[in-house]
């Protein structure tokens, strides 16, 4: 009799368990649907293929034209300047911690770490507008060369910075887990440290290191606060850095926080982009989660 | 030494270059973490130094008169030339005043009275857009000692104002309360059941193996994207009141739920097994051996978590830019439905503000919620040195 009881009981809470599971699957068939439906939408009203290859971006007015490419390329520039920054500093700092530091000072670096990562992305937004893009027009001036006041350099260096936690923290995490019979095989045979490291345990984590540095990619696409703060409104399809730029998450916000109807094409080219991003945002970590399965599966870790 | 060298079998005539470009390679790992080192002191630094002016507030004091026709036109209560020198949010309280306490009425006053935001930044040394002949009043003020920089209990004490010198983080400190309560009620009790089920009852079939590849999307999505989800659905489609916490909560809930699963699955698995074949050698049943020994064992790990998911929803911003939390609201909320603001949208409006007088506030408002968010991270990591246990 208590056996009966206590099974109907454990049946429900077993179905309260599956269904707590389950909200994580409709959150994302959620975002995925109501970002689709709208954009499904703005494209009966505007091309699709304008959207991807035109250059003229014009909301707002009669006859207006959504043609993303400038904003694209915006975005592209931004990212970029924020992986050159990111990517050499990140898994520079990665090797120092995990090859080179001691194991006191490894302690003392990553709670650092930890706390650049946790800083608020509005935070650093209103430091790249107060203190960073000043500071580039006046470098800039030096050298003869006019620079705007929301340059794609700017947002680009502090989205760099933002980024560098992500990849050092989980290049860091790769690059101990080699396992350490191929430093000692490399080191017994003559090599040197450095060598190791550049020729044997970098090669080893490559695919770690890939992983991380395609997560930091889809952080900075998605980042919205800096480039909200920092960067332009215009779209711009130009190749030099210190001009202003604009980014699909500017425009997103732009277009969002107006006082449009929500059913003009104003509005719903925000879902457009929206879905843009999720799709680039989706594959990117697809590709990075079958990266770091691969390291896993060759070196048999299950702590990753 | 140049005959050891020909007689050393040994000798690797690149060796010179290869210790060189070791020593290179080093200097650059150690010079990558000390960049990311400096440029967090010099953030800490200038964040610090803009926002230290805001901790000071000017006061002047003027002769108030109170009589019938202040209490109509507040601006009568003072003397012409200091019009422009004292905050015109005072100015506004004046009738406010009369009406609770009638007895001040056909008085006057020598008191102290907040300032305007152009001479607080005279006062500061900053720029300022004050006529030759306010600042000749204010020269006068300063040698008489009638004006001066006093501790500034407004800015924690206040909502938000179009008035930057009447301007504070009260009213969104209230509504990230109220927001980051919604998102714990929400994304807890899902969180820790999701990890439970995964952890100690799913089988590994096509259902499972959907959920973790999802969670692991979940956490990648762009934090917009979250906000676009919340407009279409709670907004549109449920009908929930725009720029509440209720929303706000309910979005980040969803953005935090990836965080505690991950954290709350890592603490279950920690849990040894044998706590749980104890628990079957009793006769217990398996709800029961998770509710009163795997849970309490794994609880604080799961707390730890926790915490560091709300210190993440708590910075969020750009999906409640899109929900609507960035509306001007001076007043605090009452209920999770009304209009709110929260702290990183102060900040963000108060960063696109025109008047000089609010950079300091902006950075005012940063430091307090670095200083919120260091204390929940301090708080997580403390518990999880407390009762982390060794087996």
């Amino acid at each position: 009799m208590i056996t009966t009881k206590g099974n109907s009981k454990e049946n429900i809470i077993r179905f309260l368990l599956i269904f707590a599971s389950v909200i994580s699957i409709i959150t994302t068939i959620g975002i995925l649907f109501s970002i689709f439906f709208q954009a499904i939408e703005f494209f009966q009203l505007k091309s699709f293929w304008y959207f991807l290859f035109g250059t003229e971006w014009s909301p707002g007015q009669e006859n207006s034209k959504f043609g993303a490419l400038p904003i694209f390329a915006g975005t592209f520039m931004i990212t970029v300047i924020a992986l050159l920054v990111a990517i050499p500093v990140g898994v520079g700092s990665a090797i120092y911690m995990s090859e080179y530091s001691s194991r006191l000072r490894r302690n003392i670096l990553k709670p650092i770490l930890e706390i650049l990562a946790g800083i608020p992305t509005v935070v650093y937004g209103f430091f790249a507008a107060l203190t960073i893009a000043p500071a580039i027009v006046s470098i800039s001036g030096w050298f003869g060369l006019t620079a705007a006041y929301n340059s794609a350099l700017a947002c680009g260096i502090v989205m760099g910075v933002m980024i560098i936690p992500i990849i050092a923290s989980l290049s860091d995490d790769v690059l101990r887990a080699v396992p350490n019979s191929q430093r000692n095989a490399s080191l017994a045979l003559g090599m040197t440290h450095s060598e190791t490291i550049r020729h044997i345990i970098v090669p080893s984590a490559m695919p770690g290191i890939i992983s991380a540095g395609l997560l930091g990619l889809s952080k900075a696409i998605g980042e919205t606060m800096i480039v909200v703060m920092a960067a332009g409104l215009r779209p711009n399809l130009s190749w030099n850095p210190l001009e202003d730029m604009t980014t699909v998450t500017v425009r997103i916000v732009d277009s969002l926080v107006g006082d449009h109807a929500f059913d003009s094409p104003d509005t719903m080219s925000a879902f457009a982009l929206g879905l843009v991003l999720f799709v680039v945002t989706l594959v990117l970590n697809m590709i990075s989660l079958s990266q770091i399965r691969k390291f896993k599966a060759k070196y048999k870790i299950n702590t990753l | 030494m140049n005959n050891q060298k020909n007689h050393n079998p040994f000798y690797d005539p690149s060796l010179s270059s290869r210790h060189r470009s070791a020593r290179l390679f080093k200097a650059f790992t150690r010079g990558s973490i000390l960049i990311t080192l400096a440029f967090l002191c010099f953030f800490i630094f200038d964040m610090v130094r803009t926002a230290y002016p805001a901790m000071w507030q000017s006061y002047v004091k003027v002769e108030v008169s109170y009589n019938e026709k202040s209490s109509k036109i507040s601006q009568k209560a003072i003397d012409k030339k200091f019009r422009k020198i004292v905050s015109r949010a005072w100015l506004r309280s004046i009738p406010k005043l009369l009406k609770q306490q009638p007895e001040l009425m056909g008085t006057t006053a020598n008191q102290w009275v907040l300032a305007d935001d152009q001479v607080d930044q005279y006062m500061k040394g900053h720029h300022h857009n004050l006529k030759q002949k306010q600042v000749s009043v204010i020269e006068t003020l300063k040698t008489n000692a009638q004006i001066e920089l006093r501790w500034n209990n407004i800015f924690l004490s206040q909502g938000d104002s179009k008035l930057p010198e009447n301007a504070g983080v009260y009213s969104s400190l209230i509504g990230s309360i109220f927001t980051l309560f919604v998102t714990l009620a929400i994304a807890f009790p899902l969180g820790v059941m999701t990890a439970i089920h995964l952890e100690e009852f799913a089988r590994d079939n096509m259902l499972t193996r959907i959920i973790e590849v999802n969670i692991n999307n979940l956490a990648a999505i762009p934090s917009i994207l979250f906000g676009l989800l919340g407009l279409a659905v709670f907004i549109n489609l449920f009908g929930l009141p725009r720029s509440s916490p209720l929303v706000g909560g309910l979005t980040l809930a969803l953005m935090t739920l990836p965080i505690i699963i991950v954290s709350a699955r890592a603490a279950l698995r920690s849990v040894p097994d044998s706590i749980r074949q104890a628990g079957y050698g009793l006769g217990l049943t398996k709800i029961q051996i998770i509710q009163g020994n795997v849970l309490p064992i794994a609880f604080p790990g799961i707390l730890t978590g926790t915490i560091i998911g709300l210190a993440q929803a708590m910075g969020e911003t750009a999906p409640l830019i899109i929900i609507g939390m960035i509306a001007f609201i001076p007043d605090s909320p009452n209920s999770i439905t009304d209009a709110a603001t929260v702290l990183p949208a102060q900040i963000f409006t108060w960063a696109g503000m025109p008047e000089r007088a609010y950079v300091e506030k902006t950075a005012a408002g940063i430091m307090v919620i670095l200083l919120i968010l260091f204390f929940l991270n301090a708080a997580a990591i403390y518990l999880r040195k407390k009762y982390e246990i060794k087996w």
